[in-house]
């Protein structure tokens, strides 16, 4: 499991990539990529093109993040899922929630 | 000697003291000088020592000069051997006589010895340059012949893998013409274990050994797969992959793959890059089958779309493919042959059985004297019904075909803290090529289903934890903690997998050592939206086909059924 990140220049946004399976394992790296930042983003983005697989409890997490993003004033872009992927956030009604990509 | 190395002089004179005027200047000169008194005397040394070069007097008794520089330069063959004729003749026409035997150049009498060295200097450099020259013609043959035989052997190899399988199969036929050695297209055909055929025709970019190389790692990712039955999806999606990774940008492969179902009498179609390939109804009606797609090779796997188009067919229609060859096949006026006169050639084809006739014969003629420029081929397969198919690989059985099994998996209280069995039982699940193409759906039933299992029924937490941030948290820190000190309990996983060739059916009962929960009371509920957790059992819902609880709630069973398409 492998959780990175990056910040803009300007530190505006952050992206997010999952590496493997997003479940409950990845949890504290998932919050530690975006709650131990200097300056908080003002737009955030979920790389999942390494992302193989995903549970409930990685839809949770992602949930936890648009609440810490804002909640409703959230900007937050989920990107590069495989059709797998993109599946389940769709079951979930994810896209009314992220911009999905 | 810095300039010249020692030498082998022939020296050929029938006046004794002129003879031994040049020998003494030649050995001064540090070489191996040979005398001979008459021309035959200068062959018998020529054909004993070679010399490298010789110095012939024209008139002689016995045989002359000049008769003597032809039998030297046949014996010499390949060999340069400089001549120089000795002559005190000084008419035109007799010093091109000696040319014309096949002296290289002539010396007057009375011999100047400066000159006579000069020369000696320079027809060793034309004799050095010469034999660098045989040596390198030599070589350069030998390398040819190598390579072709190389290339011999190479192609047998290659034929077998790339123009093989069911090709040879009784509705089968095809053409294949190439401009090297090598053919840039390839034909593979294969029937999967559901009795159906699978064809692909691909052409790729350039010709000869750079675009045969692809085809190689195409045809065995092809034939691996078909036999064991994956889908047209997985077969097209392993080699793109391939392809990608191993061809250098520019070198690509476009692709047209049909899967036939004699049964449902139906095709499968993807077309990536090649000319519309089509359908021909026994009615006489055309139907193009039109690419869609980027060629094989090009887009990286998340962006590769394999989306296919189908047909139906009847009894004695024929699907035509071909690669740009034909469409692109010149005339002596430079015109290619393109689209429309193949159309034509239909239209005024009378009898179907002789399409594939008509339109060879239609590009050969149009083609003419022109030169062809692409390597050219053609494939024509017939709808047929199964019974009628001759082909050992058409063995086909409905019994066969039918693929049943079970698996039963317990997880212990020792392995709850240290071994993850989804990972495991994926594998398992995706070895059967029905079930690889929803790994995505069966990876997340699964994980829901264990983790419920585990989580609420053997560690006995509660959901509810996850409504807030610092919840969400405090749960997976309390998971850790309760799996360390976990001694009892149990999640069973039982597996049955059942499929056909018209779909099939697998069904997961996952029961755990907990409590279990008040099932009825979540029935009829709608998958929420937010809320950090509670839409496992929602997703699962959705992905299968029943999902049902039983005894106190610690037992659930679901059931995940598709339907084959093709």
């Amino acid at each position: 499991m492998a959780i990175t990140s990056t910040v803009s220049a300007d530190g505006t946004q952050v992206t997010i990539y999952i590496q493997g399976r997003f479940d409950f394992s990845s949890h504290q790296e998932f919050r530690n990529a975006y709650e131990k930042l200097a300056k908080t983003p003002s737009r955030y983005r979920v790389d999942l093109q390494g992302t193989s697989y995903l549970d409930s409890s990685a839809l949770g997490m992602l949930l936890l993040l648009r609440d810490h993003a804002g909640g409703e004033r959230a900007d937050i872009e989920i990107v590069n899922c495989s059709q797998d992927v993109k599946k389940i956030l769709l079951i979930s009604n994810f896209e009314q929630l992220f911009s999905i990509q | 000697m810095n300039d010249v190395r020692s030498l082998k002089i022939l020296v050929a004179d029938d006046t004794d003291s002129d003879r031994l005027i040049l020998e003494t200047i030649v050995r001064k000169e540090g070489h191996n000088v040979f005398a001979a008194k008459n021309g035959l005397e200068a062959i018998a040394i020529f054909k004993q020592e070679r010399p490298d070069i010789v110095l012939l007097d024209a008139l002689m008794p016995e045989l002359d000069g000049f008769d003597a520089a032809r039998q030297i330069k046949h014996l010499a063959g390949d060999e340069l051997v400089p001549i120089i004729f000795l002559t005190s003749l000084q008419d035109t026409e007799s010093l091109v006589h000696c040319l014309d035997a096949g002296g290289d150049d002539f010396l007057s009498k009375p011999y100047n010895r400066v000159i006579l060295k000069a020369k000696i200097k320079s027809f060793n450099r034309m004799r050095d340059l010469h034999n660098t020259m045989i040596r390198q013609r030599d070589e350069l043959s030998q390398h040819h012949e190598r390579l072709l035989q190389e290339q011999t052997v190479a192609k047998q190899v290659f034929d077998n893998v790339a123009h093989s399988g069911c090709l040879n199969a009784s509705n089968v036929r095809y053409f294949l013409s190439s401009l090297a050695v090598f053919n840039g297209d390839v034909v593979v055909a294969g029937v999967r274990p559901n009795g159906n055929m699978m064809v692909l025709l691909g052409d790729f970019t350039g010709h000869g050994l750079p675009a045969a190389i692809g085809a190689m790692p195409l045809a065995s990712t092809f034939y691996g797969m078909v036999h064991k039955g994956f889908s047209m999806s997985d077969v097209l999606r392993e080699i793109n992959k391939k392809l990608k990774s191993i061809l250098p940008i520019g070198l690509f492969c476009c692709a047209t793959m049909i899967d036939f179902n004699f049964r449902r009498k139906r095709i499968k179609v993807w077309n990536g890059g090649l000319p519309a390939g089509m359908i021909y109804h026994k009615n006489g009606n055309i139907t193009p089958m039109r690419s869609s797609h980027l060629p094989l090779g090009v887009l990286p796997d998340k962006n590769f779309r394999d989306d296919a188009k189908f047909y139906d067919l009847d009894v004695g229609d024929r699907v035509f493919m071909w690669s740009d060859g034909i469409h692109e096949a010149r005339n002596s006026e430079g015109e290619m042959f393109g689209e429309e006169r193949l159309l034509q050639l239909f239209a005024e084809n009378e009898s179907c059985e002789s399409a594939f006739d008509e339109i060879l014969l239609g590009v050969k003629n149009f083609i003419g004297s022109g030169e062809q420029d692409d390597d050219l081929s053609m494939i024509e397969i017939c709808m047929e019904s199964p019974e009628n198919l001759h082909h050992p690989g058409y063995s086909f059985n409905q019994q066969l075909a039918r693929v049943e099994w079970e698996m039963r998996f317990e997880v212990k209280p020792t392995s709850f803290k240290s071994f993850d069995p989804l990972p495991f039982l994926l594998n398992i699940l995706t070895e059967e090529p029905d079930l690889r193409g929803f790994s995505g759906s069966l990876y997340t039933i699964l994980a829901e289903l264990y983790s419920n299992a585990l989580e609420h029924g053997v560690l006995g937490l509660s959901g509810d934890l996850k409504k807030t941030p610092e919840g969400f948290t405090e749960y997976y820190t309390l998971r850790e903690k309760l799996l360390n000190e976990i001694t009892t309990g149990f999640v069973h996983i039982y597996f049955a997998y059942s499929s056909s060739v018209e779909g099939g059916c697998l069904t997961l009962r996952i029961e755990d050592s907990g409590k279990g929960f008040d099932y009825a009371s979540r029935q009829g509920k709608e998958l929420q939206i937010t809320g950090y957790s509670g839409r496992g059992i929602g997703i699962v819902e959705k992905l299968c086909k029943t999902v049902r609880y039983y005894d106190a709630g610690n037992k659930v069973e679901v059931v995940f059924a598709w339907v084959n398409d093709d």
